[in-house]
């Protein structure tokens, strides 16, 4: 049941993705509904297909790499759909449902038996969970960012066109840029303690450096500089939506290091 | 009973014709008075703004009441006579006077498209007339129409979100920096008018605080009292510059007032918060450098003119989504005003009377099995015999009171008695009051001025 829920979620997503992209160069009402209707059925599909998931599985303590990067995506619909509930901004959907789509069909394409470490010790979903929470953060920043970035490069170079009408104010986007990361900052730190304790508990050592801790440790210092910066010398604005771009560049290049390895062409 | 609209607008007459005619507020009420002292016409209400004139009224006869009306406009001012304002009128009644009235308070007959004052305006007729008592049932349910289709356009479409003054267009522009204009500061630099118009938008965007600054201290403080703000010294405001999220420039100089370095200097000691520049002057005040400096937005007067430009083409769009939406709601109140035409309503009672009886009968004949034919002639007789004395008053009343000025509301009245439904009568603002009264004291119109929201702060347009 859950793999067809998984499918139909993923039809969903990738109808909405479409209309969404539409939406951003053609001014309608009716298209953005549509978008957002196809967006909720999908969630809710996503979130029987989780559910059920979550039932057939006899080992909750080893969550696979399929089960994160799902949950990923239903976390940021989810968020895509509170801040539009708030505010009523269907343009984000067209920046957030795409990397939804993308992060679903990434984890179609894994086998759902890869998991992140062998467990021994039965907090593993935990280091999975904080970790996926936190980068939910960072994407939500990232995508503040881009759109930040194009409304900035509009009004700098006066077109206004569609997509700067229906862009938000900059402010706007600053704002959930900062939010996101203040949110998905801690989530991250808590998940990399809680992942440094699940190593040490299987393999007796908390860090062994490989490259996929490397990763995580230099995106972690990375954004506590990026926070730090916004909080006391004002990196804000276009530097900020910069960098958390760069970012989550990082983000990613850290999840393809733990899928390799757990591949195996990576030790 | 006829409802029309006889008056004057932008649109076909020029201002030396509109200014005669318009009618100051202090003299409203005695011109309702006179309005309505004319025979066969029942209800008023008098429109004037700089940019029309016109009189909505409820009369007996189409052609006898236009004649009466413009006797009226022509005797308000003595120097023009009934036949000089004639090629500058227009005369419409039914429909076309509905959706003449609709159109006017959506703004879609104003000289720009969209503007918001009208509405403010026709409220405000509105209630003026309902204090003087010129309204009756048809104009109130007809003038709250208006209303609501007036907030229907301006919320359906986006006719009015766009900016189609280059001083508004200014605060459009902001709303895209700040998503919340309430806090932010204003700094005005000189004393232009557009400039000063701009600010007056920004005030009411919300922005509270204002600080202006012009070369001569004395002019500064008088501008800065009249926003509510503070005056800045001229020589410090580009110090200054870094507290305001947007700065208004617009003096006569001839020369850059403000460098790149001046605004690189202010956005570094704003820690980066966008800053958000407007150049209305000419020539230019900003050195237009400004705009590679990083979170500042420097827009000059061709920008602002260019985006005006872009929205007028969107709202003729909307424009006509609005239109398709006056054409329904004039189909609205004329099913409401068809049912109170009396002939229709005689009709309906003596249908929903021998309905009542036909059920009445036949529930007691059921019982009454073993009754001859003669007794069950005699029943039917006196079920028919009692309807037709109950009805007999009402009856004749309406067809007595068919020309009377209460017409209206005899029938509206036999219609709730009886039950006879409204014929999807509007019912603005929940009310489906009949006031019974017309262009005579009543005391139930005051009731309903409370119904109409008062409008705010809305002046004459400038333009």
């Amino acid at each position: 049941m859950a793999t067809m829920f998984f499918v139909v979620t993923m039809a969903l997503y990738f109808a909405a993705t479409v209309s969404f992209l539409i939406y951003l160069l053609w001014p309608s009402e009716v298209l953005a509904n549509a978008s957002l209707g196809m967006t909720a059925t999908g969630f809710a599909a996503h979130t029987i297909a989780l559910g059920a998931g979550m039932v057939g599985v006899t080992d909750i303590s080893s969550p696979g790499f399929h089960d994160a990067l799902s949950f990923f995506s239903w976390m940021l619909i989810l968020v895509f759909l509170a801040v539009e509930f708030r505010h009523h901004l269907h343009v984000l959907g067209s920046f957030i449902v795409p990397l939804a789509l993308l992060s679903l069909v990434s984890a179609a394409a894994l086998p759902e038996a890869v998991p992140t470490l062998t467990p021994v010790f039965g907090t593993l979903w935990v280091h999975v969970t904080l970790s996926m929470l936190g980068t939910v953060g960072f994407a939500v920043a990232f995508v503040a960012g881009v759109m930040y970035l194009i409304q900035d490069g509009l009004l700098k170079s006066k077109r206004f066109n569609v997509l700067y009408s229906k862009l938000p104010a900059l402010d706007f986007l600053d704002n959930l840029n900062q939010r996101s990361i203040v949110t998905g900052f801690p989530l991250l730190t808590l998940g990399i303690i809680t992942g440094a304790l699940s190593a040490e508990f299987s393999r007796g050592s908390y860090v062994n450096w490989n490259p996929e801790q490397v990763w995580a440790l230099v995106t972690w210092v990375f954004y506590f500089v990026v926070l730090t910066g916004r909080l006391t010398v004002g990196w804000r604005a276009k530097r900020a939506a910069y960098l958390t771009i760069i970012g989550f560049a990082g983000v990613i290049l850290t999840l393809i290091g733990v899928v390799l390895k757990s591949h195996g062409p990576v030790s | 009973m006829h409802i029309v609209v006889v008056g004057l607008s932008h649109k076909t007459a020029p201002v030396e014709i509109r200014e005669k005619l318009a009618i100051p507020e202090s003299r409203m009420g005695e011109a309702l008075g006179r309005l309505c002292s004319y025979r066969g016409v029942r209800e008023g209400v008098l429109l004037s703004t700089c940019n029309r004139v016109e009189v909505y009224a409820v009369v007996d006869e189409i052609e006898s009441g236009y004649g009466r009306i413009q006797d009226f406009l022509a005797d308000a001012h003595l120097s023009l006579s009934s036949e000089q304002l004639t090629p500058h009128l227009y005369w419409h009644e039914g429909d076309r006077a509905l959706s003449h009235l609709f159109r006017v308070a959506s703004s879609l007959d104003s000289m720009i498209v969209g503007e918001s004052q009208i509405l403010g305006q026709i409220k405000e007729a509105f209630e003026v007339a309902l204090t003087h008592k010129a309204t009756g049932i048809i104009l109130n349910k007809v003038m709250k129409k208006a209303i609501s289709v007036a907030k229907r356009v301006r919320t359906e479409t986006k006719i009015s979100e766009m900016a189609v003054s280059v001083s508004y267009a200014a605060v459009e522009l902001a709303k895209k920096i700040f998503s919340d204009l309430t806090e932010k500061t204003v700094l005005l630099v000189g004393a232009g008018e557009m400039a000063k118009l701009a600010a007056r938008h920004f005030i009411a965007s919300g922005v509270r605080h204002v600080r202006v600054t012009t070369r001569s201290p004395q002019h500064a403080l008088e501008l800065a009292n009249r926003f509510g703000g503070t005056a800045v010294p001229f020589e410090e405001f580009r110090e200054d510059m870094a507290t305001a999220d947007i700065v208004l420039v617009s003096t006569g100089a001839a020369h850059y007032l403000v460098s790149e370095d001046d605004v690189q200097h202010s956005v570094k000691q704003r820690m980066n918060r966008p800053m958000f520049l407007i150049d209305i002057s000419v020539p230019r005040n900003i050195d237009p450098a400004v705009r590679h400096v990083d979170n500042a937005f420097l827009f000059d007067i061709d920008d602002l003119k260019m985006r005006v430009e872009q929205n007028r083409g969107a709202r003729l769009n909307e424009a006509e989504k609005a239109e398709r939406m006056v054409v329904d709601e004039v189909g609205v109140v004329r099913q409401w005003l068809q049912s109170l035409e009396v002939t229709p309503t005689i009709v309906a009672l003596r249908a929903r009377i021998d309905e009542i009886k036909r059920t009445e009968i036949d529930k007691t004949m059921g019982r009454l099995a073993n009754l001859s034919a003669a007794e069950r002639e005699l029943v039917e007789a006196m079920a028919s015999s009692i309807v037709n004395k109950l009805i007999h008053n009402t009856m004749v009343t309406l067809k007595a009171e068919v020309n009377s000025s209460e017409g209206a509301a005899f029938v509206e009245a036999a219609r709730r008695f009886f039950g006879l439904g409204d014929a999807a009568g509007p019912t603005v603002n929940g009310s489906t009051s009949s006031e019974p009264e017309t262009c005579h004291p009543s005391q139930d119109g005051i009731q309903d001025a409370e119904e109409v929201t008062p409008r705010t702060g809305s002046e004459m347009p400038r333009h």
